[in-house]
């Protein structure tokens, strides 16, 4: 406990000086760093509770530190030790004292280091006789003179009469460096993550060192490895002292660390894996070569393995997607025989209209369609979980809109075509263009960005094989959505009505049913889960004027190998080019070849079955 | 059925040549074959706008060859902007062999083909030195093409939208492979940079007029192939295939051969006119052979007026025309222009341009009431729909 008690002592004597401090001048940090240290050193305006918090978790960050590293030394403030060895005498002593730092997580030891190697630390004769570390910083001013700091402590060097020193680097001697000394402090840099309260960043920085094969690291990661917890760091730590024990002097431990991998199996390490394979090869060593030679079979069988789930994985939420595209169409194509090539417009509008809602939640929205005028969409400024939540509103709107674009189209050029159906193609068409050239009058002929809600945007990671939250989401989403489609088809009274008409629309009109009404209806419920689909879409990738032209070829396939006028065949054929499409991507390793192969597939299966998986019986002859 | 239908019934011979038709053809071919060269040959026609003429001739060939298939044959193929572009692919290959060592970096081979690191050509590449060899080219693989897939479309009865989807998918395939730079077909660049062709310089405005000269020639050629073809026993039963098929088939014919017959002569037309098409033009990347560019001729086919042949001639020329200056004096409105052009033309003038003039007969003769007998009326009303 009072190892506890110190530790938060000093966090808490070290936080108010952070904040102000200035920026350090004079040294790059690496660039993964540099998030944190700019926002303790540019935000001194932080607030009370988020410094306790920082102070919380850097105290609790000694601790564990403290605890676990068995170091006498862990306990005291990093700055003390730097000060220290820029005190020491002897240029041994100083690297032990550096690398004495290793495995500490404190923010001021990264910073310290870089400015110790860039010469900016220096040794200031105070009047009392004693040598006094600092570190200069800030602008120079006219003559030359810049702020310092005491290394020890980080406060500012006072006068007697206990005002700020300005000091001249010039005029100071700088702390020497050995070559021997800059090694130790990389290492000390290299090694400095490990201990971070971060999960990743640990992951990270176990990685790094394991993969950088130092032999001489091997114990501070066994040190690790007994005291960490957490399975997916122990995982890695186990890699990756296996890793650098594929370095190590003997033959045993050699085959100890090959019989370690194998049974971790980990993808990356088979470079490392595969080097050490050669070097079996050219000692001739047998029992090494077996070991390497099994250690990376099980990590290829490992990859197979892994490549083949995913592309399952992919294969499915790629026939989700297209389902989710093409069932629309099979409403308008496959059951009323319309051929709307303006379907992937339909499809953007639902896109367009989720980006509108999701700037309409944002911080709102100005269009200036044609150059000429301004629309100002207000913003509801909406943040966390009600801004993340546009999406639930923008799905309907979605299916909203592109449902009233359906049924203007229907009523104003589809209606008067359904005796032609090529001159529809190509009315259709027509609508195509311009509805395309409106998306690029209105929004830009850019793609516009549409961020993810949160809890689509993440991803789980089983066992390598690695699970978007979107594609997962949109795989049960398009079972949802052909539940619903089945409902409406099958089980209300509109459904009755279109099936009816379809059947047979003389009939139909006979026994009193609106025809005209239901054409009109059903064009709209096609459209609009285009459009419910753009929302979808604008998820996965870009929206741009051009979203829906990627997808119509995808579409027409889709539906015409399910069977025209039958929507279990687009399921089916949907997920079939799913799989197809994703399995010929993997075997081939090149997606062009891949399409134009499920396309050559696509025309030969026609033969076998010309009207698709399904074929709807009927009399009639044309 | 439809207007059009009715309109093409109503014609009374479809062998017969008629007068007015003779006299416009006469005319557009004198004007065209003769005065259009003299004309630029004196300089009082720009050599831009006989190569922009150039370019218009070769795209009616295209439209003639769509014709053939949606207007006489009732076939939507939205593949013969693949064939267009493999007949100036193959015209390509020729000319860039011609460029010799001329290219950027100065060696035997193409430039492409530099950049992805050969310096042999490859064998497929040798053939293409002789011009005769890449003329029959341009012939025999749209021909083997469209004979290989209609073969197989035809077969398994394929018709109506889903022939147009399935030569759209074709099409859409065969662009994504020129696009890849491993066809060794210059990717997404094509080909460009022509210097020579039979010993001439491309780029000379003598070579240009002597192309154009041989474009206006094969159009006509064409133009009178088809015409003879349509008064055939042959053209008959082709546009019996595309008023009721079915009766055809029962009548004894078999229609899958009509129909492959005049898939692969279209495809030839269209390839003949993309070989012409890619030495004026002086450049062939896949973009051109994408989806689009085969709605693209349909709707010039459309505007025209299909199922005649002169219209596509007309629609081909008159809406490119229309494109040149549109996208140079109102390039953001053109495709609105288009787009709305073509749902109107759709909608309310299925017959295209070259009805027109039927139309407005049709106007005055029921207007007057001398005239008795029941009009031809080419704008008869649609059927009821029920």
């Amino acid at each position: 406990m009072g190892v506890f008690a110190h530790a938060q002592r000093r966090a808490a004597g070290a936080v108010p000086e952070r904040g102000h401090q200035p920026p350090p001048i004079g040294f790059s940090p690496p660039p993964r760093r540099v998030g944190p240290i700019l926002a303790l050193s540019e935000a001194p305006t932080v607030s009370n509770t988020a410094r306790t918090v920082l102070r919380l978790s850097l105290s609790v960050a000694l601790l564990i530190l403290a605890l676990t590293s068995g170091l006498a030394r862990a306990a005291d403030s990093a700055r003390a030790t730097i000060a220290e060895a820029t005190l020491a005498d002897s240029p041994a002593k100083q690297r032990d004292l550096i690398s004495s730092l290793a495995g500490q997580a404190d923010e001021a030891i990264p910073a310290l280091l870089e400015a110790w190697r860039k010469d900016s630390l220096f040794l200031y004769a105070a009047p009392e006789g004693v040598a006094v570390p600092v570190q200069l910083v800030g602008e120079k001013d006219a003559a030359e003179a810049q702020a310092a700091l005491r290394i020890a402590d980080g406060q500012p060097l006072l006068d007697a009469a206990g005002a700020p020193l300005r000091l001249v680097g010039a005029d100071l001697t700088a702390v020497e460096h050995t070559s021997a000394l800059r090694r130790a402090m990389k290492a000390v840099l290299d090694l400095r993550d490990l201990g971070s309260p971060d999960l990743e960043k640990r992951l990270r920085a176990i990685q790094v060192v394991g993969f950088a094969q130092d032999v001489e690291k091997l114990p501070i990661l066994q040190q690790r490895l007994a005291t960490e917890t957490e399975p997916r760091a122990r995982t890695t730590l186990r890699e990756a002292i296996a890793l650098i024990g594929l370095k190590a002097p003997t033959d045993a431990e050699k085959l100890a660390a090959l019989a370690e991998l194998k049974t971790l199996h980990t993808l990356a390490s088979a470079d490392l894996v595969k080097a050490a394979l050669r070097d079996a090869e050219t000692t001739r060593h047998p029992a090494l070569l077996e070991a390497a030679r099994g250690a990376l079979r099980a990590i290829e069988s490992h990859r197979s393995t892994v490549n083949f789930l995913g592309t399952l994985f992919r294969g499915a939420s790629l026939g989700s997607i297209l389902l989710i595209v093409a069932l629309g169409l099979a409403i308008t194509f496959g059951l009323m025989g319309v051929i709307n090539m303006a379907h992937g417009e339909m499809i953007a509008v639902g896109a367009y209209t989720t980006y509108v809602v999701q700037n309409i939640f944002g911080n709102g929205l100005a269009l200036s369609p044609f150059g000429k005028f301004t629309i100002n969409l207000p913003g509801l400024g909406a943040t966390g979980w009600a801004y993340q939540s546009y999406f639930l509103v923008a799905l309907p709107l979605s299916f909203l809109a592109a449902a009233a674009v359906g049924v203007a189209l229907e009523r104003g050029v589809i209606r008067f075509l359904y005796r032609r159906p090529l001159e529809s193609l190509l009315a259709t068409w027509g609508v195509s263009l311009v509805l395309q050239q409106l998306f690029r009058f209105i929004f830009g002929a850019n793609n516009v960005q549409v961020s993810s809600p949160a809890f689509l945007s993440g991803n789980w990671t089983i066992n390598d094989i690695i699970f978007g939250w979107n594609r997962v989401f949109v795989i049960g989403f398009a079972g949802l959505i052909v539940l619903g489609v089945w409902l409406v088809l099958t089980r209300t009274s509109l459904g009755l009505l279109i099936r009816a008409v379809m059947q047979n629309r003389a009939m139909a009109s006979c026994m009193g049913v609106r025809t005209s009404r239901v054409n009109m209806l059903t064009f709209g419920l096609g459209s609009g889960l285009a459009g419910l689909a753009g929302a979808f879409l604008s998820q996965i990738g870009n929206v741009g004027p051009s979203l829906g032209q990627n997808y119509i070829v995808d579409c027409f396939m889709t539906v015409v190998v399910g069977g025209v006028g039958n929507i279990a065949g687009t399921v089916l054929s949907a997920t079939g080019i799913g799989f197809a499409d994703q399995s010929l991507q993997q075997i081939l390793g090149n997606p062009v070849l891949g399409k134009i192969l499920v396309l050559v597939a696509i025309i030969l299966f026609l033969q076998w079955r010309p009207a698709g998986l399904f074929v709807t019986r009927s009399r009639s002859l044309d | 059925m439809s207007r059009l239908a009715a309109f093409l019934a109503a014609r009374r011979n479809p062998r017969a040549i008629s007068r007015g038709e003779l006299i416009a053809v006469g005319i557009l071919a004198i004007l065209v074959v003769l005065v259009l060269p003299f004309a630029n040959q004196q300089g009082w026609i720009s050599n831009f706008a006989i190569n922009l003429w150039g370019k218009y001739l070769c795209y009616a060939l295209l439209a003639i060859s769509v014709d053939l298939l949606w207007g006489y044959t009732g076939l939507l193929s939205l593949g013969q902007a693949l064939f267009f572009s493999l007949g100036g692919y193959m015209i390509g290959m020729h000319l860039m062999r011609m460029i010799g060592d001329l290219g950027q970096y100065r060696q035997p081979i193409p430039d492409f083909l530099v950049f992805l690191g050969w310096t042999e050509l490859p064998t497929f590449w040798k053939p293409f030195s002789s011009f005769p060899f890449a003329l029959a080219m341009v012939l025999v693989l749209p021909g083997l093409l469209s004979w290989v897939f209609g073969y197989l479309a035809f077969r398994s009865r394929i018709k109506g939208v889903y022939f147009s989807i399935l030569t759209q998918a074709l099409t859409y395939g065969a662009a994504l492979m020129f696009f890849r730079n491993d066809l060794l077909m210059g990717g997404n660049n094509g080909f460009t940079d022509f210097k020579f062709i039979l010993g001439f310089d491309i780029r000379e405005p003598v070579t240009q007029r002597g192309l154009f000269v041989v474009t206006a020639v094969t159009l006509l050629v064409v133009y009178l192939l088809c015409r003879w073809l349509n008064g055939t026993k042959f053209g008959l039963v082709q546009q019996a295939v595309r008023d009721g098929e079915n009766r055809a088939l029962f009548s004894g014919y078999a229609t899958a051969h009509f129909k492959l017959f005049i898939f692969i002569v279209s495809a030839l037309i269209a390839a003949i006119g993309g070989a012409l098409y890619v030495p004026q033009v002086g450049i062939i990347n896949p973009s051109e052979m994408t989806p689009d560019k085969s709605l693209e001729a349909v709707v010039w086919v459309a505007v025209g007026g299909r199922g005649t042949l002169l219209g596509p001639v007309i629609g081909a020329v008159g809406v490119n025309a229309l494109k040149s200056w549109a996208t140079r004096a109102i390039p953001d409105l053109w495709i609105l222009l288009m787009g709305g052009l073509f749902i109107l033309v759709v909608l309310f003038l299925p017959g295209g341009i070259v009805s027109i003039p039927g139309i407005v007969r049709g106007w005055f003769k029921k207007k007057s009431p001398a005239s008795s007998a029941p009009a031809p009326a080419p704008a008869a009303p649609a059927p009821a729909k029920t």
